[in-house]
């Protein structure tokens, strides 16, 4: 690049960068990605959750190909009712004679989509409530933190059990319920960190460029409390599939579809627990305790590579 | 003439009055940071000697990113443990590089004290104050308790505090009271060296000369040595004996205060000295002057005199010869090529001197002004 | 009392104000002239009976911040506003942006009376911008050099080329060339560029007014004559006005036409910065200039901080710090009683130098 010394006028002519200006800022933004990638892959534990994570997606998304349309079918199975682990059956079968492990990649699918769905839908509320809460001050603050409070307070899962019950039997009644009782916890985060952003000079210099309430809260603060927000969603989704599974168990799911917390109900009604079928019952209970972890684990990397020291750098 | 037919040494022994041990002499220090681990060490302090007497007061001054503050660090080896030092840093003799932990532990209460910048972040906000100078005297001094409160007290009022304050929380107190509450607990274990790094840095005029005043007239009565760090050469001329000027990790001038503040013989302290401007001076009205481009980064610094990419009389030779301090006037060195050259910069302003453009202009202007009019 | 009404009898042309080298030549030299240059013009912000206070949090008295100040600042004009930290300068500066609403007196821009509907905010704030003293603090840290700059432009929907404005604002700041630092983190530059983006943030729109508070306080001593350049040559250019809140009285010596001294809420002395830095009136402004490091008169450090704002004294309200009231000379002037009990009117916001002291009135007085 060259350095021309110009008077005043003539550099507002040069408006066209040498490169692209758009070229270089996605080359910035690849660069800030690996960046993150360096750090993201010195944390051992995130590193061993985003591949569990990975090799679960990809189990989900062939789960049809795997396993097949007809091996969820009560009426198709092919098997004995509670078979033993055997080649054909590698996790055995269940009551029905269904094959465990083609219900286990099914259910994969439901238990991840509730996940996302519901963390996306409580980590949304949150960061709403949150932000607002957070620049908005007076009644309204007050207001709404009560009611977070009150959220907070209240046994989540009581609720959502409450919830379920009343509303129709879907997966979207469980998502729902999921998102309707878990955000609390995010919107106090998102307030405290957006409070700590509002301090900050450049949001007054930003009135006093005339800036808005929806230009401080949609340009400064959400961008500096998205890492926060990256991290909780994580963290919110491995508490939403543990949500999922225990609302499916007590039976409070969606009956039509196949979900983890699903086959452990369905394990239980079939006397699993009292006969010893072990490859029953074992599978959906790992599987749950895994990708709760695996979610963990990546939101607790993220969580410290995003936010060492939050609000004071970048 | 070479800039190297000039050895150091005479120099620095010529400066310092008297003989016998100094209370702080620092030799050839280096320091060395290794930005991240793995990374090629970078800098920040290249090469530095000082020398200072008991009761004498030493300002150091220069951008941030010369290197001041490091060097304030080095010197009870304050730094990170990225940084390598080498070099010698004898206090009253002994050097406080290759010392044992437990002989630094002691040194840093009862030899040396540090006075940082900022005290609002440097007192604990969950302590009473009379709690926190209280404190290393317990773990020191082997007093009682009791006994500590009281010199707690007794220190509060030798920086101009009523000893009742002792009760207070850093909340309760304004800026200005801060940093005398910081005073008090460098002097807590009656240290011989006070570092006071950017002291007065953010407080008012009327607080900074409250400030001033009161480390002045600690030094006087307690024969202290005083290091004190400032950007601000005004500032230091007025309450230091003697100055050193830092660029690039290096002192590139060193002489009397007063001398160096109304005479720089290097450009760089002519730049620093006529940043702020004295009130009643026609010269500085409407004309402020400041020094285009910014410190050299640490990890690439210029060939040459590193100063001469800003430098507003630089020479072409400037560009590829290292200057070394030279004698520039009785008790002063400057590291120059102009220097010796004649006496005075101002006729050495004109010449094969490179003008610079802009501001730089100003710059250069406000130099020969400066060596011109004087005091 | 306002600044059309002190013009008409004091003459002047708005013209003299015109960017224009020359005649800020003549005036570099020092000399007061009787009319200076565009005293006449009515002012472009202006302040009356300003009063911000604050109310005291759970029973704690109220703090009056701002307490009856008038202030102009005419176009052209350079007017710093000196005073120690607690003073109410920065309270000031912010209810003239608009900032913060004054509990009573009003802020009048351009001849018309500030409204504090949004809309009416919006509009004045792209005429008036601020410029705070931190300048790593003043920069969104995800934001490139280029949004920060742009910021504005979006904000007001700026129908042109914005690249253009944001390269153009840029360079008039002193970034050149522009595109080498639109896509550059605030943390990728030096304290001195940081301050320059934000400059070129308020420049980008085009305003006739900038409010900078301590602009150079956080800067290098060596960085800090560079930007307080740039501002003065912005007003050459660009004939932009600018109120400079500050602690320091060498900036004002720098580069400002016009001074006001404030303590404790009020205005205590004010005038052409020749006559006010050169030959203080006001005990307090001798005060603060004895304490300057280069100061050749015997330094007079005034014991204590300043006082409390929920707690203004009764009388002058710098009396109880006065050194002047301290050693008698009021006395001996015959005004000290008046000094502990009788309130000083609020100064003018423009015209000739005034001061707020009765000692010095009554020493001037005796003089002739």
């Amino acid at each position: 690049m060259t350095v021309h010394e110009t008077t005043d006028g003539a550099a507002g002519q040069g408006g066209a960068a040498p490169r692209s200006a758009r070229a270089l800022a996605r080359a910035r933004r690849l660069h800030a990605l690996a960046r993150f990638w360096r750090q993201y892959r010195s944390h051992r534990g995130g590193v061993f959750g985003l591949a569990v994570l990975v090799v679960i997606a990809l189990l989900a998304l062939a789960a049809p190909l795997l396993a097949g349309e007809e091996s969820r079918s009560v009426t198709d199975a092919t098997g004995g009712a509670l078979e033993e682990p055997s080649g054909e059956f590698l996790l055995g079968t269940d009551q029905f004679g269904r094959d465990v492990l083609a219900l286990l990649l099914w259910g994969t699918r439901v238990s991840l989509m509730v996940g996302l769905l519901a963390a996306f839908l409580s980590v949304a509320i949150g960061a709403l409530v949150g932000i607002t809460a957070g620049h908005f001050k007076g009644w309204y603050a007050t207001v709404v933190m009560r009611i977070t409070d009150w959220f907070l307070v209240m046994p989540t899962l009581v609720l959502a059990i409450a919830l379920s019950t009343v509303m129709a039997r879907s997966l979207w009644t469980t998502i729902l319920a999921i998102g309707v009782t878990t955000w609390p916890t995010t919107a106090r985060l998102v307030r405290a960190q957006t409070l700590a952003v509002e301090s900050r000079p450049y949001i007054e210099r930003a009135r006093a460029l005339g800036g808005g309430h929806g230009h401080i809260m949609a340009r400064h603060v959400l961008p500096n409390v998205m890492p926060l927000v990256l991290a909780q969603t994580t963290l919110v989704i491995s508490l939403a599939i543990l949500t999922e599974a225990t609302l499916a168990f007590l039976g409070l799911g969606d009956p039509t579809v196949v979900s983890w917390g699903g086959l452990l109900q369905d394990a239980r009604e079939a006397g699993a627990v009292s006969s010893g079928n072990w490859w029953y019952i074992t599978p959906p209970g790992l599987a749950i305790a895994l990708v709760a972890l695996a979610f963990t684990l990546c939101g607790r990397a993220i969580e410290s590579v995003l936010n060492p020291k939050l609000g004071v750098s970048r | 003439m070479t800039p190297h037919d000039t050895h150091e040494e005479p120099a620095a022994a010529k400066a310092a009055p008297g003989g016998g041990t100094p209370l702080l002499e620092v030799r050839n220090l280096e320091v060395t940071y290794a930005r991240t681990p793995g990374s090629p060490a970078v800098p920040a302090v290249r090469g530095v000697d000082l020398r200072l007497e008991a009761g004498q007061k030493l300002g150091i001054a220069g951008e941030s990113g010369c290197g001041k503050s490091t060097l304030a660090l080095a010197l009870l080896r304050l730094l990170p443990s990225t940084a390598k030092l080498s070099g010698e840093i004898l206090l009253d003799g002994e050097d406080i590089r290759t010392m044992s932990w437990g002989r630094l532990r002691a040194v840093r209460w009862a030899g040396a004290s540090v006075v940082f910048q900022g005290a609002m972040h440097s007192l604990n906000a969950v302590h009473r104050i009379g709690d926190q100078i209280a404190e290393p005297i317990l773990l020191h001094g082997r007093a009682t308790p009791a006994a500590a409160r009281k010199r707690a007290g007794e220190l509060l009022e030798q920086v101009g505090l009523p000893a009742a304050r002792v009760q207070a929380y850093p909340h309760e107190l304004s800026g200005g009271q801060r940093q005398r509450v910081m005073i008090a607990m460098a002097l807590a274990c009656d240290p011989r060296l006070v570092i006071a790094d950017e002291p007065t840095t953010a407080l008012d005029v009327m607080i900074q000369a409250q400030i001033l005043r009161l480390i002045e007239g600690l030094v006087a009565d307690q024969d202290l040595g005083l290091i004190m760090i400032s950007h601000d050469l005004a500032v230091l001329s007025d309450t230091c004996d003697r100055l050193a000027v830092m660029y690039a990790g290096r002192v590139v001038e060193e002489g009397p205060a007063k001398a160096v503040h109304a005479h720089a013989a290097h450009p760089y302290g002519r730049a620093l000295s006529s940043a702020f401007p004295r009130i009643g001076d026609l010269a500085s009205r409407r004309a402020p002057r400041g020094l285009p481009g910014d410190p050299p980064d640490p990890a690439a610094v210029p060939d040459g005199c590193a100063f001469h990419p800003r430098c507003p009389v630089a020479l072409d030779v400037c560009a590829t010869q290292d200057q070394v301090l030279r004698v520039a006037g009785p008790g002063r060195r400057a590291a120059c090529v102009r220097v010796g050259d004649d006496e005075g910069g101002a006729g050495a302003g004109d010449g094969a001197a490179v003008a610079r453009e802009g501001a730089g202009g100003a710059a250069s202007e406000g130099v020969s002004e400066t060596t011109g009019s004087g005091s | 009392m306002s600044g059309a009404e002190t013009g008409a009898v004091r003459g002047g042309g708005a013209a003299d104000r015109a960017p224009d080298g020359a005649a800020h030549g003549a005036r570099d030299l020092g000399v007061l002239a009787p009319d200076g240059a565009g005293d006449g013009a009515p002012p472009l912000l202006s302040a009356e009976q300003v009063k911000v206070v604050f109310p005291g949090r759970r029973g704690d008295r109220e703090a009056r911040a701002v307490d009856g100040v008038d202030l102009d600042v005419r176009p052209g004009e350079i007017v710093a506003l000196v005073g120690e930290s607690g003073c109410g300068k920065t309270t000031l500066a912010r209810s003239l942006l608009g900032l913060v609403t004054p509990t009573s007196g009003r802020v009048t821009f351009d001849g018309k009376p500030l409204e504090y509907a949004s809309r009416a905010l919006k509009a004045y704030r792209r005429r008036a911008q601020l410029v705070l003293q931190d300048p790593s603090g003043s920069l969104n840290p995800r934001h490139t050099v280029y949004e920060a700059v742009a910021e504005g432009l979006r904000i007001h929907g700026y129908a042109g080329d914005e690249q253009e404005a944001v390269a153009g604002a840029l360079s008039r700041a002193g970034l050149r060339p522009p595109e080498r630092f639109f896509l550059r983190h605030p943390h990728e530059l030096s304290g001195g560029q940081r301050q320059r983006v934000v400059i070129a943030g308020a420049l980008v729109l085009e305003p006739e007014l900038i409010v900078a508070d301590e602009p150079v306080a956080s800067l290098d001593a060596s960085v800090r004559g560079e930007i307080l350049a740039l501002l003065l040559r912005l007003r050459d250019e660009l004939g932009l006005s600018a109120l400079i809140v500050t602690h320091d009285l060498g900036l004002a010596w720098n580069i400002a036409d016009r001074v006001a001294v404030m303590y404790l809420g009020r205005i205590v002395e004010t005038g052409e910065v020749e006559q006010v830095l050169t030959a203080p009136r006001h005990p307090y402004t001798r005060a603060l200039l004895s304490v300057l490091p280069e100061s050749e008169t015997e330094p007079v450090i005034l014991t204590g901080e300043p006082p409390d704002p929920s707690r203004v004294p009764s009388g002058c309200r710098f009396h109880a710090r006065c050194p002047v009231l301290a050693s008698g000379e009021a006395e001996r002037a015959g005004v000290a009683d008046a000094c502990r009990t009788r309130e000083l009117p609020v100064l003018p916001g423009s015209g000739p130098a005034a001061v707020a002291c009765h000692w010095a009135e009554a020493v001037e007085r005796a003089a002739g």
